[in-house]
């Protein structure tokens, strides 16, 4: 087991090495010269802009500047420096991860704690008006993409109602609309996966035996039912964890929340390519990171996985203790 | 898997044995799909919505970029159902004529990420061994960035515009095609009629093209419907954050970043180009869902 995270660790390497190159060379060739943007229009002169260009080091051809930026990452863990305000990419950064992975992580939380109950209630229910409510409510919340959600929210709540604030973070309040809105879309996703998964499980015959063998209907959902689905799920979570960083440059911008989200929209408007580079870098890390984990869940969660990792003595040791077992029951 | 759901040997077998009754893979399948309350209802309002955006200039008699400086921002009325916005153009035509931009935007980046990640996908999955490796270790380092991340750094690269907010979304929807379609057609090559045509002396293109291809084409199809619907979503939110199409030309997201500023005074310029979002993700997902119910006979209860 230890081999097959080692490995997979490993390989996130060139992943995100491919990433970096393909992100570079997009911003590498994007119309607009870097050093122009750095001195505008006001101070050009060809020296400014040779000195400048030597200092940033953009005199240099493709493959170089490639190259640097990589080795730079690599030993120094140095993004680069923003050309707008020239403070370093990852220590403005370093501020806004947190608000980001807490923004993502509450939104994740929100799905499964609203969803996984909807879903159950919607399977255990099936036909039932209940039933019937909760998908078409999940149903419209899906086809609400997320800057439609926090628009509406905005206007409902902020604006009609005023009940909570929209702008900032300052409160706990603040919090509220944003988690709300990052997670719209996974709750309508998580729902109806749970409902499906449900269903699929609720009619195997172990779930009969259970119910056959006397056991609280809570105990058979909780214990037989549910542990049965948490292969899907938590296919479901892993996914939206990708979702949800493409939602925070929306959820972010609209209600100003000082994130990575913000951050990379500020590079975007600005043509500020470094950030650029080093927001999309750290998402993907961000990214491969929770990928990792989903896979290294499955194998503590299903046991089928877990025992493609085991040894083969220790199989064979496995399979004989079973036998024994069942010998001796019998 | 499939191979009972569309093509596949028993057709042949079935029109063998009783060539009197004919009764099509198809028309199975279209019966399925009748039958489907909710996949109705969506196929209802995508018809309903091409009908009203094809025939645009019959049904309003505005022009969408014509402003009318006397009547700014005038709220639904019998003149404009719908209201007229910061210019006095009016909304319903606007979003009629915006729905023109978003529906073909969206349909061709579908078409061409299907037939770029079909094309790999395929290739992956059929041959196998060192062709599949390299394409799947490319697809990690694509699926590693999100979609929207994606499609808003190569929009930002490109500039804006319709063209290249076609070619920034259909890029980042290639590596979700091309695992579909490679792992459909993982699980259909096993399968006996693919032996049988190799057996029978069939070249590799063929098989992929007429053996393998027909018989992974319901998840494939399922897929590219949804996508429609993810599409428009990640297209009007290119557009409300500046990036893709770009005003005048209108489009359901950049109208309604024009109505952003607006949204404590004016509610029609946010609450119409909503519904319209809304209702087509919606139609096309209830379709899409229809169409995976029909499909797949394993679902048939």
């Amino acid at each position: 087991m230890l081999k097959y995270i080692t490995k997979r660790v490993l390989w996130m390497i060139p992943v995100l090495l491919g990433v970096i190159t393909l992100v570079f060379t997009i911003t590498y060739f994007s119309p607009g010269d870097p050093v122009m943007i750095i001195l505008g229009t006001n101070n050009y002169s060809p020296e400014n802009y040779a000195t400048k260009a030597a200092q940033m080091g953009l005199d240099k051809g493709y493959w170089e500047q490639l190259g640097t930026y990589i080795l730079n990452l690599a030993t120094k863990a140095d993004l680069g420096r923003s050309y707008m305000t020239s403070i370093p990419i990852s220590l403005e950064l370093s501020d806004r991860i947190p608000v980001t992975m807490r923004l993502s992580l509450m939104g994740i939380l929100l799905m499964m704690c609203v969803g996984l109950p909807c879903g159950i209630l919607s399977a255990l229910k099936q036909y039932s008006p209940i039933d019937i409510g909760l998908t078409t409510l999940s149903l419209i919340l899906a086809a609400t993409p997320n800057f439609l959600l926090a628009l509406l929210c905005a206007l409902f709540f902020g604006v009609v109602l005023r009940w909570l604030p929209i702008t900032g973070l300052s409160t706990w309040k603040h919090w509220i609309l944003p988690v709300f809105c990052s997670a719209g879309g996974g709750i309508a996703v998580f729902t109806r996966m749970t409902r499906t998964a449900m269903l699929d499980v609720v009619r195997q015959d172990y779930i009969r035996t259970a119910r056959a063998k006397g056991l609280k209907e809570n105990v058979v959902i909780r214990k037989h039912a549910l542990k049965n689905c948490m292969m899907p799920l938590t296919t479901v979570i892993g996914a939206f964890i990708a979702t949800i960083f493409s939602g925070s440059i929306i959820v972010e911008t609209i209600f100003n929340i000082p994130g990575m989200g913000l951050y990379l929209m500020s590079g975007i408007t600005g043509r500020d390519y470094p950030i650029i580079n080093g927001t999309i870098f750290i998402i993907s890390l961000l990214v491969c990171t929770v990928n990792l984990c989903v896979d290294i869940a499955y194998m503590f969660i299903d046991p089928r996985v877990k025992a493609q990792f085991l040894t083969p003595k220790k199989k064979a040791d496995l399979v004989n203790k079973l036998v024994q077992a069942e010998r001796e029951a019998q | 898997m499939l191979s009972n759901a569309i093509g596949g040997p028993n057709k042949s077998v079935d029109s063998m044995e009783k060539p009197a009754k004919k009764r099509s893979q198809w028309g199975d399948i279209r019966r399925r799909f009748i039958r489907n309350r909710l996949g109705m209802i969506g196929l209802i309002i995508i018809v309903i919505l091409v009908t009203f955006i094809l025939l645009a200039p019959m049904i309003t008699p505005y022009n969408y970029a014509t402003q009318d400086h006397s009547s700014v921002l005038v709220y639904p009325n019998s003149k404009h159902i719908m209201g007229t916005d910061d210019f006095g153009r009016d909304i319903f035509t606007r979003l009629l004529y915006g729905g023109r931009i978003s529906l073909v935007v969206s349909l061709v980046s579908v078409v061409f990420s299907n037939i770029i990640g079909i094309a790999l996908g395929s290739i992956a999955g059929y041959f196998g061994g060192r062709v599949d490796l390299s394409v799947t270790r490319i697809l990690d380092i694509l699926m590693a960035i999100p979609s929207l991340i994606l499609a808003v750094a190569i929009s930002s690269a490109l500039g804006s515009g319709t063209f290249n907010t076609i070619l920034a979304i259909s890029v980042s929807g290639i590596p979700h095609c091309m695992r579909m379609t490679r792992s459909t057609i993982l699980s259909v090559k096993t399968s006996d009629f693919v032996e049988a045509a190799r057996a029978t002396g069939s070249k590799n293109m063929r098989i992929i093209l007429k053996h393998i291809l027909p018989n992974s084409l319901s998840p494939v199809l399922v897929n590219a419907t949804l996508l429609i619907g993810s599409n428009i979503m990640a297209i009007s939110g290119l557009s409300f954050i500046g990036l893709g199409v770009q005003p005048p030309t209108p489009e359901w997201g950049s109208i309604l970043a024009a109505g952003r500023g607006y949204i404590r005074d004016f509610w029609p310029f946010i609450v119409f180009p909503s519904l319209c979002i809304m209702l087509t993700v919606f139609g096309f997902n209830l379709f899409g869902d229809g169409l995976r119910d029909a499909l797949d006979p394993r679902l048939k209860d």
